[in-house]
């Protein structure tokens, strides 16, 4: 027992205090949101588009990224030899709408996820309960989705719980492309949820299929099944991106759009 | 038997050996040659079909783990037709490749005596080993499962969904009240093709592939994949890039086994330690982060090298960060053995006789727990392992409790490895030019990934693509060991039996 107390007293107090302080520091290699600097992009090489491995990069009109598709490895910014693509430290990325996540050239502003209506906010604000089904991912997803249960993050303390049963659950929150292999599961999940219910994509693949895309073996990610309400990009996402796009869903962090990330941050 | 017979071809962890020195036997010789390598102790590292020259011909690949000469044989042989005869009856470690075969490549493994799909999926060939119309969904899970009878005997399904945050499987107990007669486990439910697009590669893809066949051994199947590509291209990597490949897949271990330890302290619902170890946890991924900027490991390692190197002040901060996770580590664990109430729970639940361990092939902290003393560092080293060399821990007993307690020698080990690397790290670049890849040739790349052995083989075709790519996680061996530690337990201990396997869906399931 004193062992116990001992180690308690050891062990400390370790909750972060975000959002009312700040938010856990990151690391200075942290690769956040992108920017593209079309001034620097001189000859319009498409080393860019070439390097990425899922398509997330492209050249038509504009310069765009996909942060659907973005693992955010950085081979875009690798292969350019004129710097024009920067990732930043900026961490909030998740939306509500599939076209808030692609980034254009020398983009000013962009949205971020809006709150729930106020119906669902009323329903859900307080107290979310979501069932996670892992649909064929790396299962890295899966493990930072677990990180926001544990002491240093404490989810619960936003109301916010995974609970054991569909039955019991508000809404889905989905990891992993949806292989073919889990496609009637998570039907079958999604039917056992009461109505009113979200669904929450999480990660690259959740969204677009990621790494996977254009497999055989899978459905491209959860909208090829469901409608989503709310997506978190990233391959994985870290846990502060995956808790911002949260609290956002439930209007506990309000500014919706922001000047675009200024890059090196 | 010598390795220099001329059944098998003999080589090393990270070498390339030209196709064509390989024999091409007969069956009963490469038979043989299995069935003597594993009477004398070796191990089947992997077993697998590859398209031949021949339209609707394959051949048979093995690769043998010797593991106290420190190297590596493989042989092959040729399948002609819809079938072939099964080792399984004779060496039980080959029962999941023989089922891989047959899915895969629709040859049948005759006198199989549970030939049953793994994933799930069509063949890559046309011809199915089940007969099954074409025009029919296979859906996965629904095969038999064996059935014991009896008025009161009763069957428990759980999955695919689970209960909590964690991967789709689904488990089938035969059981007689709260006794497990049997436990049947069937995956397939992550698979999502990884081996069929690694094929024609190295392109874009590739490394991403590896780095996702499971997410939180990123750096133990990319340093893997690395290794075939820079054998491949006969690229020699710095001192420095082999030393911090070395304190990334080390920060994996710590990792996963403090998460671990953790997490079977919350299923016997001692919450101090789960508490504590679930943060501690974390401590260790932001270290890795601190490495190249991503929890898991994204990025860290490339074909020639590493992309992030340390500096002075770096290093200093992951050295701060080592001393403080590794007190409040032992704190944390150190209470998990001095509580009755934990090892009541942990001794003698789930036991894995080493007998039992051997012949199944188990890997890993799984096959350490049973008295194996089997880790890749020591018996196939390669890269900084071949110079800096951790000792192997095992325990005995087989039990919840060894498996737990393997995991805190070796976040010990662990610890002392990485203070002592980054206390003296080779000078130098961190990656170098890699050139193209060498036609017509096999390489295996073995790594000791914290689950065990992680393995990749991969054989170039005449243009230098890779006409087949093979990726054996650890857990593809290991599952059948969780299936046997839980006959005659009760169900109720299923969950923290699991946990002290702790093994991956998506790394088995590809």
């Amino acid at each position: 027992m004193l062992r116990l107390i001992s180690a308690r007293r050891q062990q400390g107090h370790r909750t972060t205090t975000y959002p009312d302080g700040p938010a856990p520091p990151l690391p200075d290699r942290f690769r956040g949101r992108p920017t593209i600097d079309v001034a620097k992009c001189a000859d319009g090489c498409r080393e860019c588009v070439q390097a990425c491995p899922t398509g997330a990069v492209t050249l038509t009109d504009k310069m765009r990224i996909d942060l659907g598709k973005c693992l955010f490895c950085s081979d875009c910014a690798d292969a350019c030899r004129d710097h024009a693509i920067t990732y930043t430290n900026e961490y909030a990325l998740a939306a509500r709408r599939r076209e808030d996540l692609v980034i254009e050239q020398d983009e000013q502003v962009h949205d971020l996820a809006a709150a729930l209506d106020a119906k669902l906010l009323g329903l859900f604000g307080r107290s979310l309960k979501l069932r996670q089904v892992s649909a064929g991912g790396c299962n890295a997803c899966e493990a930072d989705v677990n990180v926001l249960g544990t002491v240093g993050w404490d989810l619960g303390r936003f109301g916010i719980q995974f609970v054991a049963s569909p039955r019991h659950a508000d809404g889905l929150l989905i990891t992993g492309p949806v292989t073919r292999n889990m496609e009637l599961a998570l039907k079958k999940t999604y039917e056992a949820t009461a109505a009113p219910k979200i669904v929450i994509a999480v990660g690259a693949c959740a969204i677009s299929g990621g790494p996977y895309i254009d497999h055989e073996q899978t459905c491209n990610g959860a909208e090829a099944l469901l409608p989503v309400d709310l997506y978190i990009p990233g391959c994985p996402p870290h846990p502060l991106t995956i808790l911002d796009g949260l609290l956002r869903l439930l209007g506990r962090i309000e500014d919706g759009s922001r000047p675009a990330a200024r890059s090196g941050a | 038997m010598s390795l220099e017979s001329a059944q098998t071809t003999a080589f090393t962890n990270g070498r390339s050996i030209e196709l064509g020195a390989i024999p091409t036997l007969e069956f009963d010789g490469f038979e043989d040659a299995i069935l003597d390598a594993v009477a004398l102790g070796q191990r089947v590292a992997a077993l697998f079909a590859a398209p031949s020259a021949r339209p609707g011909g394959a051949l048979l690949y093995v690769v043998l783990a010797d593991d106290r000469e420190n190297r590596l044989g493989v042989t092959r042989t040729k399948i002609d037709g819809d079938s072939f005869p099964s080792l399984t009856p004779q060496c039980p470690q080959v029962h999941m490749f023989e089922r891989e075969i047959a899915e895969q490549f629709g040859s049948s493994p005759t006198g199989h005596p549970w030939l049953k799909p793994v994933r799930y999926h069509r063949s890559w060939t046309g011809r199915d080993a089940w007969q099954r119309p074409a025009h029919e969904a296979i859906l996965a899970g629904v095969t038999d499962f064996y059935r014991v009878g009896g008025d009161e005997v009763h069957e428990v399904a759980v999955g695919p969904v689970h209960a909590g945050v964690i991967e789709p499987g689904h488990f089938r107990f035969q059981c007689h009240g709260e006794q497990v007669f049997h436990l049947e486990i069937a995956l397939g439910y992550q698979h999502r093709g990884v081996e069929q697009a690694m094929a024609g590669g190295p392109h874009a893809r590739s490394i991403h592939y590896a780095e996702t066949v499971a997410g939180d051994t990123t750096i133990a199947h990319a340093t893997a994949y690395c290794q075939i590509v820079e054998a491949l291209a006969r690229c020699q990597k710095t001192a420095r890039a082999q030393t911090l490949r070395g304190v990334a897949l080390e920060l994996e271990r710590l990792a996963n086994h403090v998460g671990d330890l953790g997490a079977l302290a919350g299923d016997v619902g001692f919450l101090p330690t789960a508490s504590y170890c679930g943060r501690i946890r974390g401590d260790f991924l932001n270290m890795t982060a601190l490495l190249c900027g991503s929890r898991f490991g994204r990025g860290m390692v490339r074909p020639g090298g590493v992309v992030f190197d340390v500096d002075d002040a770096r290093v200093a901060e992951l050295l701060r960060r080592l001393d403080a996770a590794e007190r409040d580590t032992a704190v944390a664990v150190n209470l998990l053995w001095d509580t009755p109430s934990v090892m009541a729970r942990f001794e003698d639940i789930g036991p894995l006789p080493r007998q039992v361990a051997m012949d199944l092939g188990m890997v890993g902290p799984a096959a350490r727990a049973s008295g194996l003393a089997r880790d890749v560092r020591h018996d196939q080293p390669s890269g900084i392992f071949r110079f800096a060399h951790i000792p192997v821990s095992t325990y005995d007993a087989g039990d919840v409790f060894a498996r737990a307690y393997i995991r805190w020698l070796e976040i010990q080990q662990s610890t002392a490895f990485i203070r002592d690397q980054l206390s003296a790290i080779p000078a130098g670049e961190v990656r170098v030019p890699v050139g193209p890849v060498a036609p017509n040739k096999l390489v295996v790349a073995l790594n000791e990934g914290w689950r065990g052995e992680v393995c990749h083989v991969a054989i170039t075709d005449a243009e230098g693509r890779f006409g087949r790519y093979k990726i054996v996680d650890p857990s593809f061996h290991n599952w059948t060991g969780l299936a046997y530690a839980l006959r005659n337990q009760q169900i109720s201990d299923f969950p923290v039996c699991n946990k002290s396997f702790n093994l991956s869906y998506c790394g088995h399931d590809l």
